[in-house]
Order: structure tokens, then C-alpha cells, then sequence
């Protein structure tokens, strides 16, 4: 073959030689996420689903936790998860409507610079309320970030002293025979607010993103057609960001699911063989169980195939949660087309 | 002093280039109309008349106030942030930007097409029903017939009544137009705005756009920004020409175009600059 010259617009052969090792880098990243995910996954499958019988998810546990099952940590895990959903969700989503749509697109700064240089000139309030509202939503959005930074132990002892000790106890003095304790100690509904703080940054910041995607043209279509703002935002733009809505939802619930440690404080209990019957009941819960199992027990060796049992429990459910947001979220997204 | 007093007060004001007297009464009055925003006048001293039953054009280059101008008329730019006006703008005889004026009930009464066609991501039937169902009706009669009168008004009817559940996204861009113009007309406006409805359209849709501006005259006051100068000058009874923020020029469309009484007129209709 004889050598042919090459075209001065041929790609030198250092460009191409890094375009390889780029692909090859990024490449082998994903294959060390998949290869983490597989032996993490693979090991507690593999350990853990000879442990699951239907003994160990209907029967409670016995003999010192040494034996029998965890139905009581699934009824309160899914209790639990339940309750924060009602508490987390409506409130989080409100402040974001509240913050996306009501509040000052402009932001502080330039609602601020208006309402100073409006001097003299009619509607002055207006700006006035605006700017004020500006401040709010941008104090609103530091809170909501600086909540999302919070250790979630702190947020265990805060339910602790907020929710039981301040609020509980309250509630004991005024509705409660003297010495009497209902409210003021650990409990499901203590435990799911306390989840629901955490719970709530996630939920805002998704439901955010969510209206963001909405067209202006869309909101805009609907106030021209005499729409008050509300309607607009009822019949428009939430339908519009359903799926959005649910998948943060969902995201933020599942991983509220599995937190031990703001529940460590606030009604998690190590063991009790009965149903939560009531909010104001202790119930057990699969994380927490974990954390018992593996560093409770008298016999670490006998006690394994439980621990594997409960963490595969554990990570099905927190899959399953998933995968209902994937379909909710198709579902909504196919009905809107 | 009440609005009418103010309204036939200020007609006397009149200044000459707006001194012929429209063939129709006047259904829009604008007198010395300021638009701001922020600290920038993006409108100046507007004064005109805009006839009943016509077709009104708003010319001009980018730029010119002339989009602006038209959504003050329904007061879409209370939406954006910092925006401000100043003036009179009255809709029969009912001054738009008076204290407690009920602006969601103006926008009830004013029609407006945007530009790029903005049809809900729902059915057709529930797009057109969309005005009606806020405004609370729920009869399954009234809604049909509405749904229907409106479609066959935007000429629309023929080729969507075997599909009216259908998602409205699946229309072409010309049908999704008019589908938009029969979403407006089924609250049953007085004054129908379009913010160049015809410039995302291919030239049949655009056809069909002015065919229905042309027909629908009859029953409602259009005011009709474009960038077409041809379509001004086909669709159009009057033609007002903006620049930089202030009105030219306003008169019958065929003076507009065969003898413009300003020189800037003539200039941008002939191509000149624009």
C-alpha cells in the first residue's frame, strides 16, 4: 500500500487518542457503579431471601429476637411511612406552589429596587407587599436548603424536644389526669412528623422543579381565558406537573423510609410483640431492627440469616416504592398526551 | 367625574391625525396611554380610536411598543414583574385600568391569541370547554353547543368533530391555531386581540388564519398585531404604525398603504428600514 498524505483537516492522532480514553474513563465509571450496586444487592439477595418464609414475615420475633419473624417491623415501617406521607407531602408541596407561583419572579434584590425608586407614584403598596413577599420566599428557600444540610440524628433530637417534650407534654397537662402520659412520649405520629421535617426539603425542592417545566404560554393561555390565578394553577399547571410532583414525592418518601436515626428517639421500639394500634403507640420498624439485630444480639453468628432476612425485607419494599413512583409517573405522563 | 364624562371629555382632545372619524363607533379609546417597564418608557402618549367590528392592524419594526401595546389592552402585563401604565385605555366606555377593576372579568370580555399556539395538553373538546367550565358551567348541553358554535366559528369544526377527545397536541400547527382562536371565542368576548397569529404558520395555515380574521369581524372587534405588511394591508380596516415606542401614524388601511401622510410611514411599508 502505498502512503497516502494526510489531509491537513484529518483529526491529529493525540485528538483521537483522548476522545478513547474519555469514553473509556466514563465508561468504566459506570461499570464500577453497576459492579457496587450488583455485590451489595447480590450479597444480601443471596443471603438474605433463604431467610424470608412466610413464618418470618407474619409471625413476630421470639426467643430473644434470636428467632420467628418481623411482621411487626413491616406493619410499623409501613405505618410509619404512611403517616409522614400525609403529614409531608400536602405541606410540601403548598410551599412550593406557594413559593413558584405567588411569590416575586424578579427576586429580593430588584423587588426591593423597585419599591424604593416607585416613589411618589401610585401602587406603591403593591410594590411594598411585593417586596416583603420577595423576603419571605427568599427566606423560605435558605430554611429549605439549610433543612436539606441538617445530620439526620439532629432532626431525632429535635423531634425529641419539639414534638414529645414540648408539644406532647402539652397536650398531657391540658387533656391528661395529673402523672398521666399519652401524648408526651415516643409514638408513630411524633416519629412520622419528625420524619416529615426531614422528608419536606426534597419534596419542596422537587415539586419546584416540577412547576418550573410548566410553559409560561400555558399559564399565560389561561388567564387570558379569564382564569383567576388559582384556577390556572389548579386546572393547569398541577395537572401539567403531576408526574414531576410524584416522582419527588416518592423519592423523598422512600428515602425517609429507611432513616433510623430520627426515629432512634421519637418511637422506635426494640421490641414489642403486639400492633401499633394507635399514633400514639411505639412500633417497631425494619431499619431500626437492623441496628438491633446487629449489634443487640446475645449470638451475632445465629442471628444472621434474620439480619440478611430484614435488610432484603427492607430493600424490596424501598424497590417497591420505586417502582410505583416509575409507574404512577408513566401512567400520569401517558394520560396527559 | 365618571368614566363617560371623562371619555366624551377627552374625545374633544383629539388630535389631528387621529381627526377622521372612524366609519364605526369607537369600542376601544386610548388617550395619552404611558407604558413602563421598570424604569424604561417603553410606550408614549398613545392616543386612538379603535372601531367597532373592524379589523384594527398594529405595524411596525421589533421593537416598537406594538405587542406591548396590545396586551395592555387586557392587561396581560399586570403579569410581569415591574411592569406600569399610565393613561386611559377604555373598552366601551369602560376605562380598563380604573381602581377595582375586576381584571379576571375584563379578560372574560377581551379575547386574546398568542403568537405561538398554546393549546392545554388536553382534549379538543376540553381546550374549547376550558373558558366555560371555570366560569362554572357544568351542563353537558351548553358546553356541546358552545364547544361546537366555537369550533364552527374558528372553521375548525369539519375537520376535528369525528375526534374532539382527541389531545389538541396531535393538530397541526395551523389547526392548533385556530383551535386556540375557538378556545378564546367560546367565552363569548366582545374584542378579540392576536399577537401575530399567523407567524409560526406555513402560507395555507396562514390563509386560513385571515380568511377567519376577515370573517369574524362581523361579530367582534379584532385588533391584530403582524409583521406582514400584506396581511395588514388584506385583513385590516385601520392600521396604526408604531415606532420606537410612539404612534406614527393611524388611519384607513388603504391610506396607510396608497398615500401615508408621514414620511416614516412610507418608509417602513416600502421596505425601507424594518
Amino acid at each position: 500500500m502505498t502512503a497516502m498524505p494526510a489531509p491537513a483537516t484529518m483529526t491529529s492522532p493525540n485528538r483521537r487518542i483522548g476522545d478513547k480514553v474519555a469514553v473509556g474513563l466514563l465508561g468504566m465509571s459506570v461499570v464500577l457503579i453497576i459492579a457496587i450496586l450488583v455485590v451489595i444487592l447480590g450479597n444480601v439477595a443471596f443471603h438474605g431471601i433463604g431467610a424470608v418464609t412466610w413464618e418470618f414475615i407474619t409471625k413476630p420475633p421470639r426467643d430473644g429476637l434470636m428467632a420467628g419473624g418481623i411482621m411487626p417491623a413491616i406493619v410499623g415501617t409501613a405505618a410509619l411511612v404512611i403517616l409522614m406521607s400525609i403529614a409531608a407531602v400536602p405541606l410540601g408541596v403548598a410551599t412550593a406552589i406557594y413559593l413558584h407561583e405567588y411569590t416575586p419572579a424578579e427576586g429580593l434584590s430588584l423587588a426591593w429596587k423597585r419599591f424604593r425608586v416607585s416613589k411618589g407614584r401610585p401602587g406603591r403598596r403593591r410594590l411594598f407587599f411585593r417586596a416583603m413577599s420577595a423576603l419571605l420566599a427568599t427566606i423560605t428557600r435558605s430554611a429549605v436548603a439549610n433543612l436539606a444540610g441538617v445530620p439526620s440524628i439532629v432532626f431525632g433530637l429535635f423531634g425529641l424536644g419539639f414534638f414529645i417534650q414540648f408539644i406532647g407534654r402539652s397536650i398531657d397537662r391540658a387533656t391528661q389526669p395529673p402523672g398521666e402520659v399519652l401524648w408526651g412520649q415516643g409514638s408513630l405520629l411524633w416519629a412520622a412528623c419528625t420524619l416529615a421535617l426531614l422528608t419536606l426539603p426534597t419534596v419542596i425542592v422537587a415539586t419546584e422543579e416540577a412547576l418550573r417545566t410548566v410553559p409560561q404560554d400555558l399559564r399565560e393561555a389561561s388567564l387570558a381565558l379569564g382564569a383567576t390565578q388559582w384556577e390556572t394553577i389548579r386546572r393547569v399547571v398541577l395537572p401539567g406537573s403531576l408526574s414531576g410532583i410524584m416522582t419527588g414525592a416518592i423519592l423523598g418518601i422512600s428515602r425517609g423510609a429507611g432513616e433510623v436515626a430520627p426515629i432512634l428517639f421519637t418511637g422506635a421500639a426494640y421490641y414489642l410483640p403486639f400492633l401499633p394500634g394507635d399514633v400514639t403507640d411505639q412500633f417497631m420498624h425494619l431499619g431500626y431492627h437492623v441496628l438491633i439485630l446487629s449489634t443487640q444480639s446475645p449470638d451475632v453468628e445465629a442471628t444472621k440469616p434474620l439480619l440478611y432476612g430484614t435488610v432484603f425485607v427492607l430493600l424490596a419494599l424501598t424497590f417497591l416504592l420505586n417502582l410505583a413512583g416509575v409507574i404512577i409517573r408513566s401512567r400520569t405522563r401517558s394520560r396527559a398526551r | 367625574m365618571t368614566t363617560m364624562e371623562f371619555v366624551t371629555s377627552t374625545a374633544s382632545m383629539t388630535q389631528p391625525r387621529t381627526a377622521e372619524i372612524p366609519a364605526k363607533p369607537a369600542k376601544i379609546e386610548v388617550r395619552n396611554f404611558n407604558f413602563y417597564y421598570g424604569e424604561s418608557k417603553v410606550l408614549h402618549g398613545i392616543d386612538l380610536d379603535i372601531p367597532e367590528k373592524q379589523v384594527t392592524a398594529l405595524i411596525g419594526p421589533s421593537g416598537c411598543g406594538k405587542s406591548t401595546f396590545l396586551r395592555s389592552i387586557n392587561r396581560m402585563n399586570d403579569i410581569i414583574a415591574g411592569a406600569r401604565a399610565e393613561g386611559l385605555i377604555a373598552i366601551g366606555q369602560q376605562d380598563v385600568y380604573a381602581p377595582h377593576v375586576d381584571v379576571v372579568a375584563l379578560r372574560r370580555r377581551v379575547g386574546m391569541v398568542f403568537q405561538k399556539s398554546n393549546p392545554f395538553p388536553k382534549s379538543i373538546y376540553e381546550n374549547i370547554a376550558y373558558g366555560l367550565r371555570i366560569g362554572g358551567t357544568k351542563d353537558r348541553r351548553v358546553l356541546d353547543e358552545t364547544v361546537e358554535r366555537s369550533l364552527r366559528r374558528a372553521a375548525l369544526w369539519d375537520e376535528v368533530k369525528d375526534r374532539l377527545n382527541a389531545s389538541a397536541l396531535a393538530l397541526s400547527g395551523g389547526q392548533q391555531q385556530r383551535l386556540c382562536i375557538a378556545r378564546a371565542l367560546a367565552v363569548d368576548p366582545e374584542v378579540l386581540l392576536m399577537d401575530e397569529p399567523a407567524s409560526a404558520l406555513d402560507p395555507i395555515a396562514t390563509q386560513k388564519i385571515e380568511e377567519l380574521v376577515y370573517e369574524l369581524k362581523n361579530n367582534y372587534t379584532i385588533v391584530i398585531v403582524t409583521h406582514n405588511m400584506q396581511q395588514a394591508a388584506r385583513v385590516s380596516d385601520r392600521t396604526a404604525f408604531f415606532m420606537l415606542g410612539k404612534l406614527v401614524e393611524y388611519d384607513d388601511t388603504r391610506t396607510i398603504f396608497m398615500t401615508p401622510r408621514q414620511k416614516l410611514t412610507e418608509d417602513y411599508i416600502t421596505g425601507r428600514f424594518g
